[in-house]
């Protein structure tokens, strides 16, 4: 009985022979995307399983650093302390560009129009109502009620946290003093939710809630989206073209991409948004990291399509050029 | 650990290169040889939860020198600068437990008690049954009952009713979104009714029935036999029950993780989010960034485990008089 | 005056009658609703797609669980090959020789072990296994979910074998046995049926687990066999959906649920049905 019991382990643990499984965890920011290029890959190389769990870029990178995944994502890149403990040369691969967006659930309340300082000061919990003068002068047309906002946040380690955070740094000193940039942050305010799935789901499921999601999330599921005033001072709603926008001035030698383009000067630039990166060890013995390599070949040329169906900005022609460049 | 592998492979790999010639032995051989086999295993089980113990306490080190007795005084949790206390933490998931054992523990102690003298037998062991397979759902499945039942529910009737007749109570001020301390605490006081009912009835089962029928006999009304001769001597069993109660409460994850909102604060009302120490540690474990941060949480983690273990110790030597007594 | 008491005790008799009626109502309605809301969410969402599906990309329709259904099944039974024949052994130990240092700190563990919270096992696991190998695992999983059903097998293996009465071990010893052999081929096998009910209800308790398994087996896209790669399990499939605003998803987290709760629920059915007809193999002392 227990011999039978044995050999059928036996045979469910070699019978993976002749499939090569990669593992990868990382950011929920560009999950959507990456799924579809996943499964889309597999159906043209089906001997390649590339499983990834969308933990948070926090996760990302730590599970790189500790070598438990064959490749991580995140939308932060690593700082120089997360550099120092890399086992390898780790490098960031920029795959698709991205937005954070202020989503809101309030009933009746569509294109609410805010600035970075006032959206600053409502995630600090200092402006606690919905029809707060502030926000009555900015949408002198919106009908807002007199309701409790709900701050929605992340529970976990994550890019798009850092990638507001950045943004609300930049463009309000009272946050940079008070709670400063990070993938976690001590929130002064609001309730925890776990990826940007988690963060969606309590919005949408919630009255009088704003939180901030990647754009994919906020329109795949019809959730109010915040039109932000950008440094050229308009107001602008999130869209594909107003992402790329923003991405117009990157330019890197190093074909990393890693400096920040939140709050871009460009007109028509929706303020908040980032790169999003595979991260890749250096490592060249290792088979599961050349087949990496070929995926990434495949998501910066062909894999491109599917971006913007999914809601997500195309890298440049320019960039993505220099970054396979690089991997060669 | 690696000790306890090579271990475990020397045990396995000397029982099986022996087996053959085990049965030549003289049987006091075999018996010697069987008995030291089973010590060892036994011993590889205490091993296990020594290497728990050990391994948590390495891990969590560097939070509790780096911040000493901040780990249990501050109020914070702060990532961004390495600031990390338990003390937001081990605050929820005390409010939680203590108002879940405050709902749940007299009901229990009542239906366990309708359970056993009121129903008739056959609809007692029905019930009964039911009760003990709702213990054994899965903590998940409560969990998804909070997101889209309870939660709605304390948002839309249950707060509005709180504020409106208690309102002038800090426990019931601020708004409420159908997220926090008290979506939490019912869901608790849920998930562990109907394991404290089952301890009790098997306490209260105990009671001959002799005893009842003498009280009855007597003169006494039902609820004066109940009382005299099932809860009273039966005392530190119930005490028992809610303390074993407790202890899955304090442990309890999923559910509560999913209905608390993860902000470690301490607030005075009950409609504001919170954190517990298990909730935080399923959600920053696999993605923290620093090793500080998993140090905190293994902190955390160990601060857990230390207080399951005093009440388990409590439960059990409670249990354990109770039997004495009762034999 | 005495008239008066007496109607005061009568009262207060009703009042408690009453109170113990209000309170099965109050545990015994929510109960059953929250069976009631899964069954009824879980049977509309249930379809075949559900058993015969790997998840589908995000946000598209369709998919389902049957990697998930798979992966609980392998960490499940993995678990239980480490923990049953350890626990029996364990539990037989302390029920036939019980005594000496060992016996106690051995008892001792165990209480322990079985109040640990599962997410502090998790942790464990994770340090003991997932950081040395580099790989989130269906090892790690299954050594996690192993720390849980070894007290409960060793607790109810020495309550079950304690119930053989004393005259059988007596009979055996006095055909000559060896003791040893008198514990494992006597007094072990026949009491089969009641081990199998604790090991049943120790398994069926570990496969209702999420919180050891985030950060052990974690999760994955796609069927996986593999015993030293992330695998999906049900409840942690179930609470990834949960968490997540699709529709689709959210469907399936229900359907997840209701099969999650038969299999649960089942498998405590049938450790009850196997108890009450074997009567513990001896039949129970008196």
């Amino acid at each position: 009985m227990k011999n039978i019991l044995a050999v059928v382990l036996l045979g469910l643990g070699f019978n993976a022979f002749g499939m090569t499984k990669i593992n990868g965890a990382g950011a929920t920011f560009p999950y959507p995307i990456y799924s579809k290029w996943f499964s889309e890959y597999k159906s043209k190389n089906a001997e390649i399983e590339i499983n990834y769990q969308s933990i948070g870029s926090g996760g990302g990178i730590r599970q790189v650093l500790k070598q438990t995944v064959d490749f991580g994502a995140t939308d932060a890149p690593m700082n120089a302390k997360d550099k120092s403990e890399a086992p390898y040369k780790i490098s960031h691969i920029p795959t698709v560009l991205g937005a954070v967006v202020p989503v809101i659930n309030v009933k009746a309340v569509n294109g609410l129009k805010l600035d970075g300082e006032t959206l600053a000061q409502i995630f600090m919990g200092k402006i606690t109502k919905w029809n707060h003068p502030t926000l009555l002068k900015l949408n002198p047309k919106a009908k807002l009620p007199n309701e409790d906002i709900l701050v929605v946040r992340r529970a976990d380690g994550s890019g798009t946290t850092s990638v507001f955070a950045d943004y609300l740094s930049t463009v309000s000193k009272d946050w940079e003093s008070t709670v400063g940039r990070g993938k976690s942050l001590q929130w002064p305010v609001g309730i925890g939710s776990k990826g940007n799935e988690g963060v969606t789901a309590t919005v949408k499921q919630t009255e009088g809630a704003i939180g901030y999601v990647e754009l994919s999330y906020a329109i795949t599921n019809k959730l109010s989206m915040v039109a932000m005033k950008n440094k050229a001072g308009q107001f602008v709603s999130p869209t594909v073209e107003s992402i790329s926008k923003a991405a117009e001035g990157a330019n890197d030698p190093t074909a990393e991409y890693t400096a920040s383009i939140v709050d871009s000067s460009a007109k028509g630039a929706f303020p908040i948004a980032a790169f999003t990166y595979l991260l890749l060890p250096e490592k060249n013995d290792d088979m599961n990291n050349k087949e990496i390599r070929k995926f990434i070949k495949w998501a910066l040329t062909d894999g491109q399509k599917f971006a913007k169906d999914l809601y997500y900005s195309p890298l440049p022609k320019k960039v993505a050029k220099q970054v396979l460049e690089k991997l060669k | 650990m690696k000790s306890e592998s090579t271990l475990k492979n020397t045990i396995s790999g000397s029982l099986s290169q022996r087996e053959a010639s085990v049965f030549n032995w003289a049987p006091q051989k075999q018996d010697q040889f069987v008995f030291a086999s089973m010590r060892v295993l036994s011993s590889f089980v205490i091993l296990i939860l020594v290497a728990l113990m050990v391994m948590l306490i390495k891990t969590a080190w560097p939070v509790l020198v780096d911040q000493g007795t901040n780990f249990f005084t501050q109020s914070i949790w702060n990532p961004v600068d390495e600031e990390f206390s338990a003390l937001p933490l081990i605050y929820g998931t005390m409010i939680t437990t203590f108002i879940a054992v405050i709902i749940a523990a007299p009901i229990s102690i009542m239906v366990a008690l309708f359970v056993n003298e009121v129903l008739t037998p056959k609809l007692a062991k029905l019930v009964g049954l039911f009760v003990e397979m709702i213990a054994a759902v899965p903590s998940i499945v409560f969990g998804l009952w909070g997101i889209f039942y309870l939660g709605p529910f304390i948002k839309n009737t249950l707060a509005p009713f709180l504020k409106e007749h208690f309102g002038y109570l800090p426990l019931f001020q601020g708004p409420s979104f159908g997220i926090g301390v008290l979506t939490a605490s019912l869901i608790l006081s849920v998930m562990i009714t109907p394991t404290i009912t089952s301890i009790c009835r098997e306490v209260f089962k105990t009671v001959p029935a002799m005893r009842k029928e003498g009280a009855l006999g007597l003169g006494a009304t039902k609820f004066e036999m109940m009382l005299l001769t099932i809860v009273r001597p039966s005392f530190s069993g119930i005490v028992g029950a809610i303390v074993l109660g407790t202890g899955r409460a304090l442990g309890e994850t999923m559910a509560v993780a999913m209905v608390i909102g993860n902000q470690p604060q301490i607030k005075a009302s009950l409609f504001a989010p919170a954190a517990t120490m298990a909730s935080i540690i399923a959600n920053e474990y696999a993605e923290a960034d620093s090793e500080m941060h998993i140090a905190a949480l293994c902190g955390v983690g160990l601060v857990l485990f230390v207080l399951t273990l005093i009440v388990n110790l409590v439960a059990r030597s409670i249990v354990w008089n109770y039997n004495r007594s009762s034999k | 005056m005495r008239e008066w008491h007496l109607k005061y005790r009568k009262l207060k008799n009703i009042v408690f009658h009453m109170a113990l009626v209000f309170a099965a109502c109050a545990v015994i309605i929510p109960l059953f609703m929250v069976i009631q809301y899964v069954m009824i969410k879980g049977f509309n969402s249930l379809n075949w797609d559900f058993f015969t599906q790997i998840p589908k990309p995000v946000g598209e329709v369709g998919g389902g669980m049957k990697h998930a259904i798979i992966g609980t099944f392998i960490i499940v039974g993995l678990a239980g090959s480490f923990a049953i024949p350890l626990g029996i052994i364990c539990g037989a130990y302390l029920s036939e020789y019980g005594r000496g240092k060992i016996a106690a700190l051995l008892r001792l563990s165990t209480d322990v072990l079985t109040g640990i919270p599962s997410i502090v096992i998790g942790i464990f696991a994770y340090l003991l296994v997932v950081v040395p190998l580099k790989q989130f695992s269906t090892l790690a999983g299954a050594l996690a979910l192993s720390i849980i059903i070894l007290p409960v097998v060793i607790r109810s293996t020495e309550e079950i074998l304690k119930l053989v009465p004393r005259h059988i071990r007596e009979a055996g010893l006095a055909l000559g046995l060896p003791r040893w052999k008198m514990i494992f081929f006597i007094v072990i096998k026949g009491s089969r049926s009641g081990l199998i009910t604790g090991v049943i209800l120790a398994i069926s308790r570990a496969a209702g687990e999420t919180a050891p398994l985030l950060f052990t087996s974690f999760g994955n896209m796609y069927y996986s066999t593999s015993l030293t790669n992330p695998i999906a399990s049900l409840p942690v499939q179930i609470y990834t959906y949960a968490i997540s605003p699709f529709d689709d998803w959210q469907r399936q987290a229900w359907a997840g649920a209701l099969v999650l709760i038969i299999l649960v629920l089942g498998l405590n059915l049938i450790s009850r049905l196997i108890m009450n007809r074997q009567q513990l193999g001896f039949g129970r002392r008196k």
